[in-house]
């Protein structure tokens, strides 16, 4: 209740104007490309998909790897601490970051999707491991290395969490390294945003429609076996770019991101007037923007879901219905929402609409889904009541639990997205980020990126205890 | 097998790790800040790219990319050696790079100047000075980067009303590039936007202009903008007069087709003083220390 009347007050000071004159012609252009997709358009087409699947499977590979390390030592504080940090800052972020010095270098990409993903499995992973039974490593005979007793004892038995997760993961990265293209990586994004901002509706339409595909058929094309063959490819595949110039990367930490008080010496005086008019004139209108175009749509989230779930329940319809309602879900929660504010900002124009609405629908379907199928395992009586008293008394009831514990997993991942979007024109925190980036001051990006991240990590830990106090338990999500 | 699998997960990852660096040979590179739509600047320099590889006898590569900031740090950073800047970029980018220069500039460069344009429903109509109506109004500049589509509007916005643009208007937008400004304007997304005169005027020659619905409500005063600008490293690494076997392809660049497509009349040479405007006026807006 408390968290709904926040969002209400939100709205009304939010600016959510459509201040385009005419949203629904350009609306119903865009359907119509969609409709009308045009595949030859762009000779890069293909490899921008091919680049993007390279980065995604060489960053969620490295990713893994240095998580399932930093998740054998995640019970040590600074490692949790460590790892909290490195998630909080957005892939988006931290390709911005080394752009910087590496440039259009394949190593800006892959550690922009690794260093985030690093951070999150590694706190996911140690989760898992925390939760094998400890049983079998009991029974090992005395003297058993304490390697060998880990590969053969532990593993196995969690085995199957660690690969589905991984490769849950894996979708999570191709999403990723999409909208990598965003910032200039030759990934989907990139020709993405040009067919887009030049209204190149079906070019744009057949971009969409590929990744779709791509998402969609995963299963069929990531098999276990098939697996060391893709992983050895997809770093041959990634591009040249150009190479790294290591004078680059040392001048980006030693003077670039230093404070410029500082840099000319102007010394504790001049850094404490600089950061006192960061902070009023850029971090604090960016974290009130941020956080209540979190507030909004996390609520705005909560009641998607619930309109969405009986979509795909077995309880409400036929199969008709719920295979739409399964490829209106998918499409939704496959969409990177960082996409889908896009595609909204340039058809409504402006303002926290576009976001709210492509936040609400990106995380709505993910929890409409999720909650959907746990309705699946939901046995009803036979006499039970139909229609909108079943949806009302029985099943909502039953989900409620699980559906408040998604929505206070997702409320951080919605903040770290809302601040990303700033990127797109929303006043949020990313908004004054790339300002200074495009002042070329990386000093004060860097600095509203750590307040960045640090809003992440309040809104994650305040989130958990809200879950801890209420109980409730989930799988993470991405 | 699990075994297995985790080794070869190991493995690879670190193939992956060793894999990533390789080195491209003495390519000649150069970018443009991305001020107009993409298409268009893609093929206006691959032109430019062409004749210069013919005329220089060394690899030349063009890449595009997203921002006037990133066409700045890949300068800087020595991925590019040379740049198609704007006014502000370019003085940005030379004060990054101590020994580049500015090399040649189109002969319309020396003075350029911008339209204000408003959509047909603010019922502004053209003026000697910026009308007093924009007031209120909803406004977007083109990219932050860009000299005609922020720091010259934002100068004249500021000497006009004494106040900032977020407060003289009611809202305040970056649409990214100039066609977009023109296209937003002409749709009423804005009712009122900043752009580069030779966009305005090379779209309206190619017909993509509805003039019922968006007109020029002012013209400013002149001020010197895009140049080409090079590293002062080339001829260390290209071998002894390469600079100046760039200037001189530039301004003998003839090509009516390729000089169409900026459009400029063609190159004249160009000095880092002839940006000394742009410089103390970015300075006075705070855009540069």
């Amino acid at each position: 209740m408390l968290f709904f009347a926040i969002a209400v007050a939100g709205l009304f000071i939010a600016d959510i104007a459509i201040t385009t004159a005419n949203p629904w012609r350009d609306l119903g252009q865009f359907f119509i490309g969609v409709a009308t997709p045009n595949f030859f358009s762009t000779e890069g087409l293909m490899t921008a998909l091919l680049r993007t699947v390279a980065f995604g499977f060489v960053g969620v590979t490295l990713g893994s790897l240095c998580g399932f390390l930093l998740a054998l030592v995640y019970r040590f504080m600074p490692v949790r601490i460590f790892c909290a940090f490195i998630r909080a800052i957005h892939e988006l972020f931290w390709a911005l970051i080394f752009l910087q010095f590496f440039g259009f270098h394949p190593l800006t990409g892959v550690l922009a999707i690794a260093i985030p993903y690093a951070g999150i499995f590694a706190k996911v992973y140690s989760e898992i491991l925390d939760e094998s039974d400890p049983e079998p490593s009991r029974l090992l005979p005395p003297g058993t290395g304490a390697i060998a007793a880990f590969l053969y004892a532990r593993i196995p038995d969690c085995w199957v969490q660690l690969r589905t997760y991984t490769a849950y993961r894996l979708e999570c990265g191709l999403r990723s390294s999409a909208i990598l293209g965003f910032v200039g990586l030759p990934t989907l994004g990139f020709y993405l945003e040009s067919s887009f901002s030049q209204g190149l509706y079906s070019d744009a339409g057949a971009m969409l429609i590929l990744f779709y595909v791509l998402i969609a058929t995963m299963p069929l094309w990531v098999k276990p076996k098939l697996l060391p063959f893709y992983i050895l490819a997809a770093p041959f595949f990634l591009g040249e770019g150009f190479p790294i110039v290591w004078g680059n990367v040392e001048r980006f930490f030693t003077e670039d991101i230093v404070p410029s008080p500082l840099r000319n010496g102007e010394g504790l005086a001049g850094l404490s007037t600089w950061l006192g008019d960061l902070m009023v004139t850029e971090a604090l209108p960016g974290i009130w923007n941020t956080i209540v175009l979190t507030q909004i749509a996390l609520v705005a989230t909560g009641i998607l879901s619930l309109l969405a779930f009986p979509l795909i329940s077995k309880h409400f319809g036929g199969p008709v219905r719920r295979t739409s309602g399964h490829v209106f879900l998918v499409i939704a929660r496959s969409t990177p929402e960082y996409i889908l504010a896009y595609i909204l900002l340039q058809l409504w124009g402006p303002s926290m609409l576009p976001a709210v609405v492509a936040l609400a629908l990106h995380n709505g379907g993910i929890i409409g889904h999720l909650i959907g199928r746990q309705t699946n395992t939901i046995e009803l009586r036979p006499d039970a009541p139909t229609g909108f008293t079943r949806y009302s008394w029985e099943l909502v009831p039953r989900v409620y639990r699980s559906f408040l514990a998604f929505l206070f997993y997702r409320w951080e991942i919605i903040m770290r997205e809302t601040a990303i979007l700033g990127i797109l024109g929303i006043y949020t925190l990313g908004f004054y980020v790339d300002s200074a980036i495009q002042n070329i001051q990386f000093d004060r990006a860097m600095i509203l990126i750590l307040i960045t991240a640090s809003l992440n990590i309040g809104v994650d830990i305040l989130g958990r205890y809200i879950r801890r106090k209420l109980a409730l338990q989930t799988m993470p999500t991405c | 097998m699990n075994i297995k699998q985790i080794r070869k997960w190991l493995v690879s990852g670190f193939l992956a790790l060793v894999a990533t660096s390789t080195a491209t040979a003495q390519t000649f590179v150069f970018t443009a800040i991305p001020d107009e739509d993409e298409t268009r600047l893609v093929e206006r320099f691959r032109g430019i790219a062409d004749y210069l590889s013919e005329q220089l006898e060394v690899d030349v590569r063009y890449i595009p990319v997203k921002s006037y900031a990133a066409a700045i740090t890949a300068f800087r950073n020595n991925q590019v050696q040379l740049a198609w800047f704007g006014g502000l970029s370019g003085v940005q980018a030379r004060a990054l790079v101590p020994g580049s220069e500015a090399l040649a500039q189109g002969v319309e460069d020396q003075a350029f100047y911008n339209y204000f344009i408003a959509h047909k429903s603010t019922g502004l109509d053209r003026a000697d000075e910026l009308p007093e109506g924009i007031r209120g109004k909803t406004f977007t500049f083109g990219s932050k980067g860009s000299t005609s589509g922020r720091l010259i509007p934002e100068y004249h916005i500021r000497e006009r009303f004494n106040e900032a643009p977020e407060t003289v208007f009611s809202r305040v937008g970056f649409s990214g590039n100039h066609t977009r400004t023109l296209r937003l304007v002409e749709s009423g997304t804005y009712d009122v936007g900043a752009l580069n005169y030779k966009v305005w005027e090379k779209e309206l020659e190619d017909g993509n202009i509805n003039t019922n619905d968006v007109k020029i409500i002012w013209k400013t005063p002149g001020f010197p903008n895009y140049q080409w600008t090079i590293r002062g490293d080339v001829d260390d690494r290209f071998g002894e007069g390469f600079k100046e076997k760039v200037r001189e392809a530039l301004l003998n660049l003839d090509d009516p087709a390729l000089l169409e497509s900026f459009p400029r009349e063609g190159f004249i040479p160009a000095s880092n003083d002839d940006y000394e405007p742009i410089r103390s006026v970015a300075s006075e807006l705070g855009i540069i220390d």
